[in-house]
């Protein structure tokens, strides 16, 4: 057995230069920022006031930047698929082959599903949450820390197959047999297997974090009915996560079972039944995107409210409408494959229960509208993303209404029309609202807003480009254009592809000005602070606090008794309420540790290891990571106490004028 | 964290449980150990469902009557049973701070947990011994997944136990020791449950 | 003489009209049959229905947006109202009334264009077995002991009942002008009935993703008056080679873009020992 188990030089791709230039390039941009973290000695700074960090806040923020960072390597995938299909039209080949184009859309759905948008909701939840909920820390820190650690783990699994081996070339769900050890003998689907599985455990980990924390650690009188859109809306998305990726880690294990030791549960031979993955990994599917959908609600039903200057219309139907999203959501998977063979009564009963699904969402659409009438909008950023989502969703839910009556999808199925319909609502509904709450609480985290003006261009650069980039497939899709193909014999599909492809770039340049609006942002902070912390008058308890919040976030626990506990609190200020002043008490706030992140660097350890079959580094991993999580087990719980008469000078130091 | 922060002048009775405020750390930490519970019984039920699609699929190869030694199943249920009653007598003894009954029971609970992973190592060596390893067929491949996976959740738990017991050597009855020794009796009490579930569909169920 | 608004209208009906007809080329939008025709009917009523809805929603909304911006003075302003009983009434009403009729249309269609369902003809249907290898279609006519890789060759007017199977990973049968697709998978037989009512030549494809050779499993299907037919079927008996067992082994050994051909004597049951193959291979 060789020491290095599969791993030879050959796992290198010396022969492709795209790959072999890109890993070059970002080889060098990781030494560099190493390099200039050590020379500027900001190692202890990063440390302690961050990587380590268990504040939920700081773990929000590491999130999102995760996120913005995997969106520019899965948007150089779609790009690069972009150019491949305007280019290889007719006779010609384009310049990716197969075996790379078929890894780079697989990667493309992978990086932008579990590293992209994942993280940026779980980012905006864990940021949000516990400030909208008037409490200082969701209820398991270290966990909290432990669960980034694990996703960052992950992305670097995904991004090493780049540089070592090579990823899934099977479609970003891995059908089998197609992604049996028969048919992908090399280490893609290992890759992606591993690689999932571990963040998986972050992502599940994460929907315990925050259920609990929304069930059981509200502030004092916020009762259900009281409680923010937007943690309703959390809190149904991580009752989905706790519920449906347990289904993704069993199917996954299964799958690896087949591919390491050689066990038939999808296999062709012995028994196996393909159809069993295609019915389990959907169970997960269908859910995972209302998990990522729902709190983009939830973000767009606090920008409509705020910069409306009312109230959301129609709260409880709202509220509703977001449970029952949350348990119809998993009577539908079997629409992803209607045309497996199923019987029509099957095939039906299904249709009808997705389209029943449209219900709820239909409601929170005119809830919105009726929450804009009679209002007094202010056409901020996170207003402009939030009307080019209402347009833009209804479009896609259309197209999904419509594909759910079974034989439409029959001739639409695996077309790009489907791929124009799940862009549609994933770029015009999720992309959309995690931009809106993006821009809406970076001056409550950060202290200062981003450039206005930058902002709204990027999202004409976001709206524009969608709209170029995708109804170009919905009528490729009519025309008969299927998905993941590498090259195309119909030179009439050319233009729209060439369309499609100017789509693309609009977006890209969408995202490079957001780099562009962080740093002139930061270079003009002083003058767009935020001194008052509640910067767009807005309604609910994280604007009480001073931007950015102290790490105990709420100087005292507030006292909750109506829906809007800010906005009724500054009305009674306003009408010459007085609150009586209570002495504050000492806070006690969990310390930094690094338990996930030494528990990450052995995840990764074992997963490359078992990736490339390196069973006794394999060992190494466990063994570390038992290690890890024994040491924790053993810390005291640790906690450093934040003085009352500390508490008292920091807000008087940030007192905000009278009240 | 600290526990629940209540703001001067909120009664206990009167004011409702939603409107309290944060609850406090022993029921955080319950809950969410709850909550994890349900996320592995949804797991189990993945296997479950893979199992009940698959148990027809044996590709000419032994079926379940011809392996299943029923008699053995009834041995592992009783051991298993009675170490979840062992279990729930040394956690009324932490809480009871009794040291000396808490070693001995969960000392007991520990020894017939390794009972029952004794002999389901057995079945399986003997299974395999026969050709009817996972990689047979489909149905042995979801067999040996569905009970080996509730196997390795027994190991685990029994490496909790151990660990467990040092916390308590170690750290005595300190209040995260305890709170941890009630998310392992959730934790040793689902697994009987989803053992119920096992012998029922697997060993009962077979056809 | 024309105004500049009547030249404006033309024009737009002409690019229009253009972008629609290049749209209808060789997709679900041009149907050539009877199972086509009626799934291009259920796109058509089913989207026109919920625009009735999605346009105005659309228009509100901006129309909301632009009256109620901040510096109108002239709106209403109702700082307070979060709740209208008969709003909610309708609003949950208008999406449960389409969902009711589409999902009736739902039902009936389902029920009417089930893949499996025999198709109402005088004439009798033609059976055809088909097996998806990588990365190409093999298809069988048991009734002609004819075959042919790539091409498909039918008479118009005929219903044709396919019988599929996979002889590796899945993939999905699609004549997008003829209708319905279906998965292929290896060890089972999945079934779809179509009919071409117009003569011409057809793409079809694979459109479930099977690996590199994918973008090339294409095949065109002829559609031919009887007599040509049975002129076809006479020719590829008269030349080509037979397809035995053995040679079928041969066949499915991984290839791309073969070029269309046929086989003269295809021996019988060679389908279903195509299913079988994976079907009863045994585990180690």
């Amino acid at each position: 057995m060789a020491l290095l188990g599969k791993l030879t030089w050959d796992a290198i791709p010396f022969d492709q230069p795209i790959v072999m230039g890109t890993s070059v390039v970002i080889a060098v941009a990781i030494v560099g920022l190493v390099l200039l973290i050590t020379v500027k000695r900001w190692w202890s700074y990063l440390w302690n006031e961050w990587l380590t960090s268990v504040d939920h806040k700081r773990i929000g923020v590491m999130y999102v930047i995760l996120a913005l960072v995997m969106l520019v390597r899965g948007f150089a995938d779609a790009i690069m698929m972009r150019m491949q299909l305007a280019l290889a039209a007719g006779g010609a080949q384009g310049y990716l082959p197969p075996e790379h184009y078929d890894q780079i859309f697989s990667a493309h759905g992978t990086i932008m599903i579990f590293f992209v948008a994942m993280p940026f909701v779980i980012g905006l939840m864990n940021f949000a949450v516990p400030l909208q909920l008037g409490i200082r820390d969701v209820a398991f820190p270290v966990l909290n820390n432990v669960s980034l650690w694990l996703t960052a783990a992950g992305v670097l699994l995904v991004n090493l197959s780049l540089f070592v081996g090579e990823f899934a070339r099977t479609g970003w769900l891995a059908y089998p047999p197609l992604s049996e050890i028969a048919y992908s003998p090399g280490v893609g689907v290992d890759y992606y297997l591993w690689s999932l599985q571990i963040s998986g455990l972050g992502t599940l980990l994460s929907g315990i974090n925050l259920t609990t924390t929304i069930l059981k650690m509200r502030a004092p009188g916020m009762k259900y009915s009281r409680m923010p859109v937007f943690c309703w809306t959390a809190l149904a998305s991580n009752l989905l996560i706790v519920a449906a990726f347990p289904i993704l880690t069993a199917t996954f294990a299964m799958l690896l079972l087949d591919r390491y030791c050689g066990f038939h549960f999808f296999t062709n031979e012995a028994g196996g039944n393909p159809m069993m993955y295609i019915n389990l990994i959907w169970i997960w599917g269908h859910p995972e995107v209302y998990i990522l959908i729902l709190p983009a609600f939830g973000v767009f039903s606090e920008v409509v409210a705020t910069f409306s200057g009312k109230p959301l219309f129609g709260y409880r139907s709202m509220v509703m409408a977001t449970m029952a999203i949350c348990v119809l959501s998993f009577v539908v998977w079997l629409h992803h494959f209607f045309t497996m063979g199923a019987s029509a009564n099957v095939n039906a009963f299904f249709g009808v229960a997705t389209m029943i699904i449209a219900v709820p969402t239909g409601v929170k659409i005119f809830n919105w509208l009726f929450t804009m009438y009679g209002g007094r909008i202010r056409f901020t950023v996170p207003m402009y993303w939030t009307i080019g989502f209402i347009v833009t969703f209804v479009i896609g839910g259309m197209t999904g209404v419509l594909m759910a009556v079974p034989p439409a999808d029959f001739v639409l199925h695996n077309s790009l029309f489907l791929i124009a319909h799940f862009h549609n609502t994933a770029i015009g509904g999720v992309v959309f609202g995690v931009l809106a709450g993006y821009t809406y609480w970076f001056p409550k985290a950060f202290g200062f807003t981003l450039n206005e003006r930058l902002g709204k261009l990027i999202f004409w650069c976001w709206f524009l480009g969608f709209y170029l980039a995708f109804m170009p497939l919905y009528a490729l899709g009519l025309m008969g254009a299927t998905r993941r193909m590498q090259h195309y014999s119909e030179l009439s599909w050319k233009p729209w592809m060439m369309v499609a492809l100017c789509g693309a770039v609009l977006i890209f340049l969408g995202i490079a000005l957001t780099v562009v609006q962080l740093i002139v942002s930061i270079r003009q902070r002083n003058r767009h602070r935020d001194r008052t912390g509640d910067i767009w008058a807005a309604r609910t308890l994280e604007w009480s606090i001073p931007s950015p919040p102290p790490a105990w976030n709420f100087a005292r626990l507030p006292l909750v008794d109506s829906t809007d506990a800010f906005w009724v609190a500054k009305q009674r200020a306003n009408e010459g309420a007085q609150t009586p002043a209570d002495a504050y008490t000492a806070v006690h706030l969990p310390r930094n540790n690094p338990t996930g992140i030494f528990l990450a660097f052995f995840a990764v350890i074992f997963g490359f290891a078992m990736i490339w079959h390196i069973w006794w580094l394999a060992a190494i991993g466990i063994v570390g990571a038992l290690s890890v999580f024994l040491m924790q087990a053993w810390r005291p719980e640790e906690e450093t106490e934040i003085s009352a008469e500390e508490i008292a000078a920091y807000e008087q130091r940030t007192a905000r004028g009278a009240t | 964290m600290t526990s629940a922060e209540l703001t001067p002048g909120v009664g206990d009775d009167a004011v409702p449980l939603s409107e309290r405020g944060p609850a406090p750390k022993r029921v955080v930490v319950g809950f969410g150990f709850w909550l994890f519970l349900l996320s592995d019984i949804i797991l189990f039920a993945g296997l479950f469902a893979t199992y009940a699609v698959l148990s027809d699929a044996v590709a000419g190869g032994p079926s379940g009557p011809t392996l299943f030694d029923r008699s053995r199943v009834f041995t592992e249920t009783l051991c298993l049973l009675v170490s979840s009653v062992t279990c729930g007598f040394g956690l009324l003894a932490i809480q009871r701070r009794h040291a000396m009954l808490a070693y001995v029971w969960m000392f007991a609970t520990f020894v017939l947990g390794a009972l029952f992973l004794k002999q389901e190592i057995a079945e399986f060596s003997a299974m395999v011994a026969l050709g009817a390893g996972p990689t047979r067929s489909a149905f042995l491949s979801s067999f040996y997944t569905l009970v080996g996976t509730h196997g390795i959740h027994v190991t685990a738990g029994l490496a909790w136990l151990l660990g467990m017991i040092a916390q308590l050597l170690t750290l005595g009855f300190a209040p995260m020791v305890q709170r941890r020794f009630f998310c392992f009796a959730l934790f040793w009490h689902a697994l009987d449950i989803v053992w119920i579930g096992v012998f029922t569909v697997v060993y009962l169920g077979a056809h | 003489m024309h105004t500049t608004a009547e030249r404006m209208g033309r024009a737009l009906v002409l690019v229009v009209g253009s972008v629609a007809l290049a749209s209808c080329n060789e997709g679900p939008l041009s149907p050539k049959g009877p199972i086509g025709q009626a799934e291009k009917t259920i796109l058509f009523d089913a989207t026109a229905i919920m625009l009735a809805v999605v346009i105005p929603v659309i228009v509100l909304t901006l129309v909301f947006a632009w009256w109620f911006r901040a510096g109108n003075k002239r709106a209403l302003y109702l700082p307070d109202w979060e709740y209208s009983g008969r709003i909610e009434m309708i609003v949950w009403s208008i999406p449960a009334l389409i969902v009711l009729f589409l999902g009736g249309m739902a039902w009936i269609s389902s029920h009417d264009l089930d893949p499996p369902a025999a198709l109402r003809s005088h004439n009798k249907p033609l059976e055809i077995q088909v097996v998806s290898m990588d990365w190409k279609w093999l298809f069988i006519y048991p009734d002609q002991s004819i075959a042919a890789v790539n091409e498909l060759t039918v008479p118009v007017a005929t219903p044709i009942h396919f019988r599929l199977t996979s002889s590796s990973v899945m993939n999905s049968f699609f004549i997008p002008q003829l209708g319905s697709q279906i998965y292929t998978m290896a060890g089972m037989v999945t079934q779809v009935n179509l009919q071409a009512d117009e003569e011409g030549t057809y793409p079809g494809r694979s459109v479930q993703f099977s690996g590199d050779g994918f973008s090339d499993m294409k095949f065109d299907v002829h559609a031919v008056s009887d007599a040509s037919f049975q002129q076809w079927v006479t020719a590829a008996k008269a030349n080509g080679a037979s397809l035995d067992a053995t040679g079928y082994d041969a066949l499915v050994k991984p290839s791309q873009a073969d070029a269309p051909h046929t086989f003269s004597n295809v021996e019988s049951r060679l389908f279903d020992r195509a299913v079988m193959a994976t079907m009863n291979a045994e585990g180690h």
